[in-house]
């Protein structure tokens, strides 16, 4: 199970080099996304983690909101 | 792994940079005053008016030390009489905006409310800074323009 993290944490994270992945639709994503963030649509997650992420350094990933 | 489970929506509400198209649309939180003077609701109503006056301002701002809004002081509260406090003249839980609004958005809220100002907060209501309805209509109207310009070429 992941890690919850508020903004503060998130923050911490991005500033120790941590990836940053958003699932929210590429269309949204080329919109708006935090900074360095990498677009990882929901559907695709699985297939693409494996070969874009670095297993060394840890991942945050993000949506819109809680829902 | 981690998840930030309040997401992008708290990141942009919180006025944080972002990348992406939207961005260089001017929004809420940039065209804001930052400069707006500030007081807590403890203080004296004449001294605060002095100071806002000497800075130039009309308004100000009530905050606690963590910034977070408590109400605002428009001219009229500012000019409320000799004696009071802050807390007895504000207008109390003032609309808040937040700073990823778009500003053709804002502008066409505040005229169409009759607003002179609006506080911009961040979503867990941290003061960012005050909205002026002319510098959002004319920001608004800078970006019209620009767009007009931009689909005649």
């Amino acid at each position: 199970m992941p890690t919850e993290v508020d903004r503060d944490r998130l923050q911490s994270l991005i500033d120790e080099g941590v990836q940053l992945v958003e699932v929210l639709p590429a269309g949204e994503f080329e919109d708006e996304h935090l900074p360095g963030a990498i677009n990882m649509p929901l559907r695709k997650i699985e297939a693409e983690a494996r070969d874009s992420l670095d297993r060394s350094r840890p991942v945050v990933v993000y949506c819109w909101d809680y829902a | 792994m981690y998840d930030y489970v309040a997401g992008k929506q708290d990141w942009v509400s919180a006025g944080l940079p972002t990348e992406g198209q939207l961005p260089s649309r001017p929004r809420a939180g940039d065209v804001a005053r930052k400069d707006v003077p500030t007081c807590r609701v403890n203080e004296a109503l004449d001294e605060v008016a002095e100071r806002v006056r000497a800075a130039g301002w009309d308004a100000s701002v009530v905050v606690n030390e963590e910034r977070v809004v408590f109400g605002l002081l428009r001219a009229a509260e500012l000019a409320a009489g000799r004696g009071r406090s802050v807390e007895e003249a504000m207008r109390p839980g003032p609309s808040t905006f937040r700073p990823n609004v778009p500003i053709e958005e804002m502008a066409g809220f505040m005229g169409e409310h009759q607003l002179h100002s609006a506080p911009v907060t961040t979503s867990d209501g941290r003061l960012v800074g005050l909205l002026l309805r002319e510098e959002a209509e004319r920001a608004a109207h800078e970006l019209h323009h620009a767009a007009t310009e931009g689909d005649e070429r």
